[in-house]
């Protein structure tokens, strides 16, 4: 492959008007914090100019000393993988830090002195940054990552943009940042997943316009026809995301200079926003976008097509058009309007059709090639995530019926549903993404160990399994002992009986959740090895010997 | 507006309109001479060797 | 029909479009009616916006992420209606920006936890929980009576709540500071005027210490005033049958 050193000039002229804006953020960035009225905002508004500064010191010395600065020959075909591989690093990186956090407040619950009664510490102001650390942090980067490696190679079309790409990437981290250290300051809107107030969001929907427009830049240039049904799903995501997000968190600032806001809508508007928002941040961040990584790279690492392209299809539209509308199931018995409720629960009903669609699509792909779940621990993780997809996407509409919807909701039981989904579906699929992934970027041959594949795999296993099951009993034992009566038809409970009774599930739940957290260091691990070049001297005969697993 | 009309009118043309839009998305998807350029796009993920 | 979706899959603006059109027709439809049917929110008695130090409380509660743990939505089911009183109503939180329904009950549901305890409970149960409640989980927040609460800008809180529909008066912006400080103290010289403008709200030193308004004072002025406002027993859901 071969680069050249002048760009056209209207690259160049993009690239100029980038280091303007950079310049005009950064020192707006500094008024802004000699401005602001809250500590926490004059130290957000630092942080994006330390931002801003950096990228305009790495990006105008590339321009001004031409070191760096350069790009393929147009009529070349290089694929620009630099931005995957910073995408599987910050994934695995915000996986520990995710899974760390929400161990710690796992811990808190079981033993509140563990709060230790500080602010900053405290279960209610950590909650956030594990849900934002694991679902946004972990998710979005996986997501990041493998979209970008997939519109890459389903186009056969190098990413569009040159600087574009790495915007996206670092002003994401730069909105974690923000976000998980708002939240541990104080910094909050109080809707859940939507917690960062109005100047991270705003920074959100700047980022990921430009994400939008990377993503359609490269299917543009692309060489084939035909969009590959991965990347509908990746584009449903981006769009979708986009829309909810802007939705959600139309506020207004007290003070521009000021971190707080007020939401413009209230009460039950706004309840049901917040649920449509965030039932579809299910939908769309944690399903849709992950089963974009499924159709792409269990065919791949099965090494035959999807089991029904046409099922493909019908499973995308319909599970789209679903989806959202099932939001009002998190509503039930509440002051929304029953209609509402009613329309909720039969969406989610119907919403299990094209979600064991799309399972039966993943899991059949394995047909006539069963063999290798016992042959390749990564395959088996990701078909165990298909399956766990199946068994969260059924659970989920049984959990929308308004009866049992009654005993579930505030309880337990919804925390089990989310975590194996979470746990299950979402972190198997991105592990078993990343474990191919990474020696496909490296250019290696082979994973270092596949042993230790199967040892995240069942440590982890036994995690999930401890985890949901404990939270079954704990959360369907507190709606039973809720709704109790005695003999002589008084409550037989009071509340707090039921916070004690829960306290051996807690504890339970914690040793899952730990467990989970080995698995994932022992991956982080075994990536970094790969990366490094090294084959475990134990396996190397069979790994070496046999290169079947490493595929590319 | 009260809630009668707009229940009415969802009860109808919602339900046709959805079915509409499922059967189009069902008979795109099943339509015989599209079998081809499916069969093509199913392997696009090994057709990718890095240039 | 055909032909245009084979234009569709290969357009990708057009694929765009028609995952917009189709993910925001659900939205609209479920959304957009809550705002216009008159059904949405019953018509009752006594729903008002909130004190300048209760919606100081309010903003502590949702900075220290209370509704983590607590929701503030009692559903119309038998046991809860016994456990914790009147079902919610919508018209209870139309003033609340964003609304506190919560989703998890970890602790007790506080839609209406108003006049349950007295002050010098809260005051206790806030700085160490589990002297009162030894099996409980939550946090201590110790914190919260030593932090003098933050009145310097509250006027423009009241604004901004207003400019997203909160029905606060101008007497009541351009006073809110001074009515901050009146609803701790009922010898204050502001105090007649305070009560003329949030006729129901209570008057009293809430944490205790007179040297200082505190989050505290903030916080248990918002917990006391949570599920009051209506008096249920004027209540006819009758009437709302339209």
């Amino acid at each position: 492959m071969s680069f050249t050193e002048q760009p056209s000039y209207a690259a160049r002229a993009v690239d100029y008007l980038f280091v303007g804006f950079l310049f005009v953020a950064a020192l707006g960035s500094l008024y802004w914090a000699s401005q602001a009225v809250d500590a926490v905002l004059g130290f957000h508004a630092i942080v994006f100019a330390i931002a801003f500064y950096l990228a305009l010191f790495v990006v105008g010395k590339q321009l001004v000393t031409g070191k760096g600065y350069r790009r393929p020959q147009s009529d070349e075909l290089v694929y620009n993988d630099e931005i995957v591989k910073a995408g599987t690093i910050a994934s695995t990186f915000w996986a520990i830090v995710g899974l760390l956090v929400g161990l710690i407040i796992a811990l808190q619950l079981a033993f509140p002195v563990l709060n230790f009664d500080v602010a900053w510490l405290s279960f209610g102001r950590l909650r956030p940054v594990h849900t934002s650390g694991v679902i946004f942090a972990f998710g979005g980067n996986v997501l990041l990552a493998t979209s970008f490696y997939v519109v890459q190679r389903t186009s056969k079309a190098r990413l569009a943009g040159h600087y574009a790409p790495w915007f996206v990437f670092w002003g994401f981290q730069l909105f974690l940042v923000v976000a998980a250290s708002g939240y541990v300051l104080g910094v909050t809107q109080s809707k859940e997943y939507a917690e960062p107030e109005w100047y991270a969001d705003l920074w959100l929907t700047v980022v990921w316009v430009v994400y939008l427009l990377v993503f359609l830049g490269t299917l543009w240039k692309r060489k084939e026809p035909h969009i590959y049904v991965a990347n509908w799903f990746f584009l449903s995501f981006i769009v979708t995301v986009a829309m909810l997000h802007i939705v959600n968190n139309l506020t207004m600032p007290v003070s521009l200079m000021g971190g707080k806001s007020y939401i413009l809508f209230a009460g039950v508007q706004d309840a049901l926003t917040q649920w449509w928002y965030a039932h579809n941040a299910v939908g769309f961040f944690l399903t849709a976008g992950f089963l974009g990584i499924m159709y792409y790279f269990v065919p791949k690492r099965a090494e035959r097509p999807v089991y029904s392209y046409r099922l493909s299809i019908v499973h995308f539209w319909s599970l789209i058009f679903i989806y959202i509308w099932a939001g009002p199931h998190h509503l039930h018995y509440t002051a929304l309007p029953d209609w509402a409720q009613t329309l909720g629960m039969t969406f989610s009903v119907m919403l299990w059709m094209p979600s064991w669609g799309g399972m039966i699509n993943g899991l059949m792909t394995l047909s006539g090639a069963w063999d290798k779940l016992r042959t390749d621990p990564v395959i088996r993780m990701m078909v165990v995530s298909v399956a766990f997809y199946g068994m969260s996407t059924f659970e989920g509409p049984v959990m929308s019926i308004k009866a049992v919807n009654s005993l579930s909701h505030y309880t337990d039981w919804t925390v089990g549903h989310t975590h194996s989904g979470a746990l299950g579906w979402v972190g198997y699929i991105s592990f078993g993404a990343l474990y191919c992934l990474v020696p496909w970027l490296w250019k290696r041959k082979t994973l270092y160990s596949l042993q230790l594949v199967n040892a995240h795999f069942w440590i982890s296993t036994i995690g999930i399994v401890l985890y949901i099951t404990s939270m079954w009993v704990s959360g369907m034992m507190q709606g039973l002992m809720w709704r109790a009566y005695d003999s002589l038809g008084f409550l037989e409970y009071s509340f707090v009986e039921t916070v004690e009774a829960m306290h051996p599930f807690y504890i339970i739940r914690a040793l899952g959740g730990a467990l989970y957290l080995v698995g994932t260091i022992i991956m982080a691990y075994n990536l970094w090895q790969t990366a490094q070049g090294n084959v475990r001297q134990k396996e190397a005969a069979t790994l070496l010997g046999n290169t079947a697993p490493a595929a590319a | 507006m009260t809630y009668i009309d707009v229940a009415s009118f969802a009860q109808s043309w919602g339900l046709i309109y959805f079915m509409l839009i499922f059967l189009a998305v069902c008979v795109y998807a099943l339509w015989p001479s599209n079998k081809d350029k499916f069969d093509h796009a199913a392997n696009l993920p090994f057709d990718d060797e890095d240039a | 029909m055909l032909e245009k979706h084979a234009v569709f899959e290969k357009n990708s603006i057009l694929l765009t479009i028609g995952i917009l059109v189709v993910v925001a027709i659900g939205g609209i439809i479920e959304i957009a009616p809550t705002f216009y049917l008159e059904s949405t929110i019953e018509r009752v008695e006594g729903v008002r916006p909130h004190t300048p130090l209760e919606l100081a409380g309010r903003n502590v509660y949702i900075r220290e992420g209370c509704y983590v743990c607590h929701s503030q939505m009692v559903r119309s089911l038998r046991d809860e209606v016994e456990r914790y009183g009147h079902y919610s109503l919508a018209a209870e939180s139309m003033y609340d920006h964003p609304f506190q329904w919560g989703s998890k009950r970890t602790g007790p549901d506080l839609a209406r936890v108003g006049g349950k305890y007295s002050d010098e409970w809260h005051r206790q149960h806030m700085i160490d929980p589990r002297s009162l409640v030894p099996e409980s989980i939550m946090p201590g927040y110790p914190f919260l009576a030593t932090t003098p609460v933050r009145k310097f800008d509250i006027k423009a809180h009241l604004s901004a709540n207003r400019s997203v529909g909160v029905p606060y008066t101008d007497a009541m912006v351009d006073n809110a500071l001074a009515d901050l400080e009146s609803q701790v103290d009922e010898w204050s010289d502001g105090y007649d005027d305070f009560v003329a403008r949030y006729p129901d709200a209570r008057v009293r030193d809430f944490d205790g210490n007179p040297d200082m308004i505190s989050e505290l004072d903030a916080l248990i002025a918002y917990l006391q005033v949570l599920g009051t406002m209506v008096d249920f027993s004027e209540y006819n859901p009758e009437e709302n049958l339209r």
